[in-house]
C-alpha cells in the first residue's frame, strides 16, 4: 500500500479563508438574528465573484460557488494547475438550494386556495416563478460538475450524498484509490452552506435553537458555513513532482451503526480521549478533544474533510500527529488520523 | 480469475428489476422482447397544464392522488423490490457480507409534507415553518440523504457507511463502478449495487421542462420516447430500480454460485465544456468509451451491442452517434435505447441498463429501440428499429451521460 499525502489544502469558514483565518482559530464569528432562534455561523464576506468566473458564478448556487472556490484554493495550494486534466474527484454534497423566496411567497396563499384547485394553482405558480437555471444550481454533482468546468479537472468524477458520513466515506474511498495505485491524484471535499432556510424547514428537530452553546452543552447541531476541499497523491508521486507534503493521512474509518449501537460503532474506531472532534453535538463525546463545532458550527457533508484539512494545516506548522473523528447528527461514525511525513 | 491487469474479475451473480415494463426482472424483460411501452398518462399527481404529462409509473398502493409516496418512500419501494430480487439470485444470506453502493437522486422536503409543516405553524414565513419543524422529529427522519441507503443498509445488513452515488443520469453505472473498483482494490469480495430513481414529482418534471429536456408528445403516450428518431423532442420521466449482486469471481465460484455475467470494465471521463451539453467534438464521450475498452482490455471490435444512453432529445443522440462512430468507424455495432420503451430513469437508468445488456447476453437477443417511424438516418446507426431480434455476441457496452459532465461507460460480459 502506497502511504497517502495531503499536498494542498483548501480551506473556508466563518473564520475566513486558508492558513491564516484558522491558524489558530480565532474568535467565532456567528449570527444569532437573522435565522433566529437557530444560531449560526455565517461566512464572512468572500469576494467569491471576483474568484470565479461570471457565466459560470450565475449558473451556481452557494454551495457551489463556496466549494468550486476552496476546490481552487487546494488545488493551487497543492501547485497542481497543471495536472488537473488527469486529476480525479470525489466529492461530499447535499441537495441543493431551493428558491426559498419563491417558497415563502407561496406559503403565504396556499392554504387559502380551494383544495380541488390547489395542486394545479401551485404547479402553475412553480413554473411561473421557478428561475430555469436553478434546477443545475441544485443537483448535488453539480458541485463536482462546476470544479471540473472552473478548474478544467477532468479525471474521474464521483460524489456521494448523506450528509456527514459521506464526506467522511469521500474521504476514505479518494485515500484507498491513493493506496492501492489506482488514482495518481485526488481531489476530494465538500462544501456546505449555513444561510438556508429550507435546510431549517427540514431539518428543525436536530437544530439547536435558542442562544448558542458550545458543543459539549447541546443536543442539536448548529450549522456553519464551510468548506473543505484536500488534494490527495501518494508520497512517491508527491516526491517526484517535487511537491510539499502537508501531512501524511491514515487510517480513515467510517461506519454507520444502527441506532442503537452508534456509541459502540464509534467507540470502535476513535480514540478513548483527546483529538479534534467534528462532532456536531455533546452525544458520544471523547473526552478532551477539541470541538471543532465550538469555533465553526457543523457543516453536514463538509465537516470531516474541513477537519482533516485542519489538521492537516496544524500538521505542517509543526503540531504532533492528530486524531480527527465525528459522527453524524443522525447517522455515520468515523476517525482519521494526520500525521507529520517521516 | 484475474483479468487481463492481474485484478481480481468481477462478476454478477444476482440481478433485479422494476420498470414500468414489471415489477420483475422476467416481466421487465418479457415486455422489451415485446417491444412494449411502459409509458402512460401520469396519474399520481394532478398534470394540469403541465408541458409533459405521461411518464414511465411505477405506482404503488399508498400513491393517493394528490398524496403520492414521498420520492424517498418510492425508492425505498422499488429498491426493495429490485434489491431483494438480485439477492434472492445470488443465494446470498443476510447480512450481506459487504457494502453498498447505489446511485440514487437527492430528496427534499416536498410540497404536500411541506403543508403538513403549516399547519403546525403559527404563520407562513420560512422561519415559522422551520420553528413548527422542531417539534418534528419524523420529518426531520425521513428528510435525511441518507435515509434511503440506511434503510437498505439495515434491511440487507451490509457493511460500512452506505454509499448514495450521484452523478445525475450517470449515476447507476458510477456505482457499479465504485463497487467493482473496491472489489477490485481487495477491499471487500462482494457489493450491493445498483440505482433507485423516483424523481418524477411535479416540481422536478416542472425543473425539468423549464430546462427543455421532457417530450411535450403527451398523445399516445406510447410513442413520445423516439430516440434516434427525427421527431424526438425530449426525455420522458420514468420510476424504476436495479440491483446487482457483483462478486469477486474467486469468491463466486468458491461458494458455487451461478455466474450470470461479469463486469468487464468500466470508463469515464468528465466533460469539461458544459453543464448540460457536450463538448461538440464528442471526445468526452468518446474517451470515456475508450477508457472503458481499455480498462476492459478489449479492442472496439470486441463489442456486439451498445445500450444507448439514447434518451430522445435532440443533442443527445446526435452526440451520442457522433461519437461513437468516433470510436467504432463507420459501421458501429447494433445500439439500440430501451429509454424508448421504459423512459429514462435518471440515477437509475445506468444500473437498470447494465442489468439489460446482461440479459441481452444471456439471451443472445437485442432488446429494440420502439417508435422508429422516422428514424434520423443521418446518424448513420442501425437501432434495432421496433422489433428485438436474435443476435450472437459476447460484449456488450452501455452508456450514461450525466448533467454536469459525468460520461460513464460499463462494458458487460457473458462470465
Amino acid at each position: 500500500m502506497k502511504r497517502v499525502c495531503i499536498t494542498g489544502v483548501g480551506l473556508i469558514s466563518s473564520l475566513g479563508v486558508g492558513r491564516q483565518a484558522h491558524l489558530p482559530l480565532g474568535p467565532a464569528r456567528r449570527d444569532e438574528d437573522n435565522f433566529a432562534p437557530f444560531p449560526i455561523h455565517p461566512l464572512p464576506a468572500l469576494g467569491m465573484e471576483s474568484v470565479i468566473p461570471r457565466r459560470e458564478y450565475r449558473q451556481m448556487e452557494n454551495f457551489q460557488r463556496l466549494g468550486t472556490y476552496a476546490a481552487g484554493l487546494a488545488i493551487a495550494d497543492a501547485d497542481a494547475a497543471a495536472l488537473v486534466a488527469g486529476m480525479d474527484l470525489v466529492v461530499a454534497a447535499g441537495g441543493g438550494e431551493r428558491d426559498w423566496g419563491l417558497d415563502e411567497a407561496i406559503q403565504a396563499e396556499l392554504l387559502a386556495i380551494p383544495a380541488q384547485g390547489r395542486e394545479a394553482w401551485l404547479h402553475q405558480k412553480l413554473a411561473d416563478g421557478l428561475r430555469p437555471t436553478l434546477f443545475l444550481a441544485q443537483l448535488p454533482n453539480l458541485l463536482a460538475g462546476s470544479i471540473s468546468i472552473v478548474h478544467h479537472v477532468a479525471g474521474s468524477s464521483r460524489t456521494l450524498m448523506g450528509e456527514e458520513g459521506a464526506g467522511a466515506e469521500a474521504l476514505r474511498v479518494a485515500a484507498a484509490r491513493i493506496a492501492a495505485g489506482t488514482s495518481e491524484m485526488v481531489l476530494v471535499g465538500g462544501g456546505v452552506i449555513a444561510e438556508r432556510w429550507d435546510v431549517m424547514l427540514a431539518f428543525g428537530a436536530a437544530l439547536h435553537h435558542g442562544p448558542w452553546c458550545p458543543t459539549a452543552e447541546r443536543d442539536g447541531l448548529v450549522m456553519g458555513s464551510q468548506a473543505g476541499f484536500m488534494v490527495l497523491e501518494s508520497e512517491d508521486h508527491a516526491r517526484a513532482r517535487q511537491a510539499r507534503i502537508l501531512a501524511v493521512l491514515r487510517d480513515v474509518r467510517v461506519d454507520a451503526g444502527a441506532e442503537e449501537g452508534r456509541a459502540a460503532c464509534f467507540a470502535a474506531l476513535a480514540p478513548a480521549s483527546g483529538g479534534l472532534s467534528v462532532a456536531p453535538m455533546r452525544a458520544m463525546m471523547v473526552p478532551g478533544a477539541e470541538m471543532l463545532a465550538d469555533a465553526i458550527g457543523s457543516g453536514f457533508e463538509a465537516s470531516f474533510p474541513v477537519g482533516v484539512a485542519l489538521a492537516a494545516l496544524r500538521v505542517e506548522a509543526g503540531a504532533p500527529p492528530i486524531a480527527v473523528h465525528g459522527f453524524g447528527h443522525g447517522y455515520g461514525e468515523f476517525s482519521a488520523l494526520v500525521e507529520p511525513c517521516p | 480469475m484475474k483479468d487481463h491487469r492481474g485484478r481480481p474479475r468481477v462478476v454478477v451473480t444476482g440481478m433485479g428489476l422494476v420498470t414500468a415494463l414489471g415489477r420483475d426482472l422476467p416481466s421487465t424483460w418479457a415486455g422489451l422482447m415485446e417491444g412494449r411501452s411502459g409509458i402512460r398518462p401520469i396519474t399520481r399527481f394532478n398534470t394540469t397544464g403541465m408541458r409533459s404529462r405521461i411518464g414511465g409509473c411505477v405506482d404503488f398502493p399508498g400513491d393517493v392522488p394528490g398524496r403520492p409516496l414521498t420520492v424517498a418512500q418510492r425508492l425505498i419501494a422499488l429498491g426493495e423490490l429490485a434489491l431483494d430480487e438480485a439477492l434472492a439470485m445470488a443465494g446470498l444470506p443476510k447480512p450481506f457480507p459487504g457494502p453498498l453502493s447505489l446511485g440514487l437522486p437527492p430528496t427534499e422536503l416536498e410540497w404536500p409534507a411541506r403543508a403538513d409543516i403549516m399547519l403546525r405553524a403559527q404563520g407562513t414565513t420560512n422561519r415559522d415553518l422551520a420553528i413548527a419543524s422542531t417539534g418534528m422529529p419524523e420529518v426531520h427522519r425521513v428528510q435525511q440523504v441518507v435515509e434511503p441507503v440506511r434503510h437498505f443498509a439495515a434491511r440487507y445488513g451490509t457493511r460500512g457507511f452506505p454509499q448514495a452515488v450521484t452523478t445525475a443520469c450517470a449515476s447507476g453505472a458510477s456505482a457499479i463502478q465504485m463497487a467493482v473498483e473496491a472489489i477490485r482494490r481487495g477491499e471487500t469480495d462482494c457489493v450491493l449495487s445498483g440505482g433507485c430513481e423516483a424523481s418524477m414529482t411535479p416540481e422536478t418534471m416542472i425543473r425539468f421542462s423549464l430546462l427543455q429536456a421532457l417530450s411535450a408528445r403527451n398523445d399516445p403516450p406510447e410513442t413520445a420516447s423516439r430516440p434516434f428518431s427525427l421527431t424526438r423532442d425530449g426525455f420522458i420521466m420514468g420510476d424504476g430500480a436495479a440491483g446487482l449482486v457483483l462478486e469477486s469471481m474467486e469468491h463466486a465460484t468458491a461458494r458455487g454460485a451461478t455466474i450470470l455475467g461479469e463486469i468487464l470494465g468500466v470508463g469515464e471521463r468528465a466533460d469539461t465544456f458544459h453543464r448540460t451539453r457536450s463538448s461538440p467534438d464528442g471526445l468526452a464521450i468518446s474517451g470515456a468509451v475508450e477508457n472503458a475498452l481499455r480498462d476492459a482490455g478489449l479492442d472496439a471490435d470486441a463489442i456486439g451491442y451498445i445500450n444507448a444512453h439514447g434518451t430522445s432529445t435532440p443533442e443527445n443522440d446526435k452526440m451520442e452517434a457522433m461519437a461513437m462512430h468516433l470510436v467504432f468507424g463507420e459501421i458501429c455495432p447494433p445500439i439500440s435505447s430501451t429509454k424508448s420503451m421504459l423512459g429514462h430513469t435518471l440515477s437509475a437508468a445506468g444500473a437498470i441498463e447494465a442489468v439489460i445488456c446482461l440479459l441481452a447476453l444471456r439471451h443472445q437477443m437485442l432488446p429494440p429501440t420502439i417508435n422508429q417511424t422516422d428514424t434520423d438516418m443521418a446518424l448513420g446507426v442501425d437501432v434495432v428499429p421496433n422489433m428485438a431480434r436474435p443476435h450472437g455476441f459476447s460484449a456488450a457496452l452501455s452508456n450514461s451521460f450525466g448533467f454536469g459532465g459525468q460520461n460513464v461507460c460499463v462494458v458487460l460480459g457473458r462470465g
